[in-house]
């Protein structure tokens, strides 16, 4: 079943390309999309990473998002039952079982990964989610709608909304802390990390580095990069010692999401030729019917 | 055409056991609608972040908008390809589909966070979004409907202004207004009949892009490039089955006979056109080979299942028959199976087949879910009944 979806898009790709006529290369993401050589990114070492939550805390405070105090999240019950983030957790960490050593568990971050095609940014009806310079993917909440159509089409579920807000519900997600690098910080999960699990840098900087990893420690970690190639390339970029698949990270295929929808969006409405066409192909048959029709009347007007 | 027979408002009362029990309906999700605009959409719905969009979108939106296609399908057929013989159901289905526009686009409004923020698109185009096309698309066909549904309007008023009281002192402008309505649109009315078509085509279609975007969260029985020219077919399918359906509950209800040599014909047209439909879905799937999930028995492969069968292949079969298309509650059957049908996908789309990867709970509707729906299409029916009772839309025999 995997191997069908995946050769979805594979098939998907020519048959949306036949049917507009275009070249896949004219689809990109997003109306305000740059990807930018600098554009930067966190790795995450999930063979590294002990699972002491300290990022979910940082996240919260650097957020302005109720949080409890630190100790608490010493506690690791909360590892029972596999978390998404939410509307008051933008990350959260869950923990798996590590095939090589019982009693290290491997605890993998989650968040929005912002990618860099992203399909929440092709989705959105007004542009409320854009994709800046610097690879970040951030939200506006004040011409959001709030149809939640980005969530339905985010591969990760990176977005998460705040229901019970009658009047000014936002869409929250992970924001790659864009006030704080903007001010020359790093992302506050980075910043708290005790154990260097995460590294923000340059993309680029980073894959180098994972591979560098990889490369060093051949029976620690698989040969795969996630996020490298991943829906077309994401921000964040994990490290792990088994299949990704099995930490909840989903078995994604290499195009970028959008890049069927915007090859069929683009080419129907390509200088709104089809539907120009159309509207004079029906003119056409209204007036050829209407003249064969009139020539009917005035016949029958002859006979009578 | 018989000459005694002419539009006109129906003339019966309009509280009717039946009508009674609609306006509860309307009532009770009235109180839920309270709770939804006091304590937020989480209040009374089963949404979550993983199941962003549940039956307000995909059976509210995304089928309503199907279901009024009888609108332009019937506009095209009679004005454009002259099927002057067509002409009684016409205003009719004009009626069903800007209501079904009205109220696809209110529950949008409904199932939207920030609800006053609807009219942003005009303004904030994200022209990669094939939701910002149909948001486009059905403001500007609802403006084209009420256009088209003027005329309905003049002929009432027209000569026909009856205000009483201090309200009198309007009947000139207002007779002013309606006769030059009728000057501007008597012989422009061709070009907005011709626009309608083109709008309803492009977000019948967009529709259908509306699901590719989610990709692989789609199950592939219903995921698939060709999704635009599936729905684009699917909703031209059903027009003339709704229309059926509409002409034969209303003339049930105002006791009038119904033309069964008109019905049936378009119940052949729509066996043809089912049927062309149903040979492109049969296509797509050969082409993507995705007829090896019907071999698992699953939710996926019995909805898939149950919608050709039931909701395609039974009303072609109907449809086709000579014998039972020409009788009344044969071909209502079809009509209403092909109707159900056309839901049915749409909820499969969006709904039955949308899972994300990641293992949680399965969302089912909520009790405020269902009957915000309910009471949204019983208002529909309630609003049906009291316009053609003040406007001249049912065919009927007139006294002169």
């Amino acid at each position: 079943m995997k191997q069908s979806r995946r050769d979805f898009f594979k098939a998907a790709g020519l048959l949306g390309a036949g049917i507009t006529g275009l070249k896949t290369k004219d689809a990109h993401a997003g109306s305000h999309n740059i990807l930018s050589e600098d554009r930067v990114g966190v790795l995450v070492d999930t063979t590294v990473c002990i699972g002491c939550r300290k990022c979910e805390y940082a996240c919260k405070t650097a957020h302005d998002l109720p949080t409890e105090p630190i100790e608490t999240y010493d506690d690791r019950s909360v590892f029972k039952k596999m978390r998404r983030n939410d509307e008051n957790a933008l990350t959260v960490v869950n923990e798996y079982e590590n095939p090589k050593n019982a009693n290290s568990p491997i605890d993998v971050k989650v968040q929005c990964m912002h990618c860099d095609y992203p399909a929440c940014v092709s989705a959105c009806v007004v542009g409320a989610l854009t994709k800046a310079e610097n690879g970040s993917v951030i939200y506006d909440p004040s011409i959001c709608m709030g149809c939640r159509y980005c969530m339905v089409v985010c591969p990760f579920q990176g977005l998460a909304y705040e229901y019970l807000s009658p009047l000014t519900p936002k869409v929250m997600k992970c924001d790659l802390c864009f006030d704080r690098t903007k001010e020359g910080k790093i992302p506050a999960c980075v910043e708290i990390c005790p154990m260097e699990a995460l590294t923000y840098g340059k993309r680029s900087d980073l894959l180098k580095l994972a591979h560098k990893r990889i490369k060093e420690n051949p029976e620690k970690y698989i040969d795969h990069v996630y996020g490298e190639f991943e829906v077309g390339g994401t921000s964040w970029l994990y490290l792990a010692n088994k299949e990704f698949a099995s930490l909840d990270l989903p078995d994604l295929n290499t195009d970028p999401v959008p890049k069927i929808s915007e090859t069929i969006q683009h080419g129907v409405f390509k200088y709104f030729i089809p539907p120009i066409s159309l509207y004079a192909l029906l003119g056409g048959i209204m007036w050829l019917n209407k003249k064969k029709d009139e020539n009917e009347e005035s016949q029958e007007g002859e006979i009578k | 055409m018989n000459p005694s027979m002419k539009a006109a408002p129906v003339k019966k009362p309009f509280f009717t056991p039946g009508a009674i029990i609609l306006c509860v309906i309307v009532l009770l999700a009235a109180i839920y609608s309270v709770f939804r605009f006091l304590y937020g959409i989480g209040y009374i719905t089963n949404l979550t972040n993983m199941y962003p969009w549940g039956i307000w979108k995909a059976v509210l939106v995304a089928a309503t908008i199907p279901l009024a296609a009888g609108g332009f399908t019937t506009a095209a057929l009679v004005h454009i390809f002259y099927g002057k013989k067509y002409h009684d159901i016409v205003r009719s289905a004009l009626l069903v589909a800007m209501l079904g526009y009205t109220f696809a686009g209110a529950m949008v409004m409904y199932d939207m966070g920030r609800w006053y923020n609807i009219w942003r698109p005009i303004f904030w185009w994200n022209g990669n979004s094939a939701l910002f096309e149909v948001a486009i698309c059905v403001m500007s066909y609802l403006t084209v409907l009420v256009i088209e549904f003027l005329p309905i309007v003049i002929e009432r008023f027209q000569k026909n202004v009856n205000l009483k009281g201090f309200l009198s002192t309007f009947k000139k402008p207002i007779e002013m207004l309606l006769n030059l309505l009728d000057r501007i649109l008597s012989p422009t009315l061709s070009l907005f009949i011709i626009l309608g078509v083109v709008i309803s085509c492009l977000h019948q279609s967009s529709l259908g892009v509306v699901m590719v975007v989610a990709g692989q969260k789609v199950h592939p029985l219903w995921q698939s490039p060709v999704l635009p020219i599936l729905f684009l077919i699917s909703a031209i399918s059903v027009g003339f089955p709704m229309v059926i359906i509409e002409t034969i509950i209303s003339t049930r209800i105002f006791g009038i006979e119904p033309k069964m040599h008109i019905l049936s014909k378009l119940g052949q047209i729509a066996g043809l056109i089912l049927g062309f439909y149903l040979a492109c879905k049969i296509t797509d799937m050969a082409i993507r080979g995705t007829y090896v999930y019907l071999t698992e028995l699953n939710v996926f492969s019995i909805m898939y299942i149950i919608e050709i069968l039931f909701g395609v292949v039974a009303p072609i079969y109907i449809f086709l028959r000579k014998k039972l298309v020409t009788s009344t509650s044969w071909i209502f059957t079809a009509a209403i199976l092909t109707a159900l049908g056309i839901l049915l996908n749409r909820l499969n789309t969006f709904l039955v087949g949308y899972r994300p990867f990641y293992d949680v709970p399965v969302y089912y509707p909520s009790l405020g879910e269902v009957f915000v729906s309910l009471g949204f299409f019983a208002l529909i029916f309630l609003l049906y009944r009291a316009f053609v009772m003040i406007f001249p839309v049912i065919t009927q025999p007139v006294e002169n």
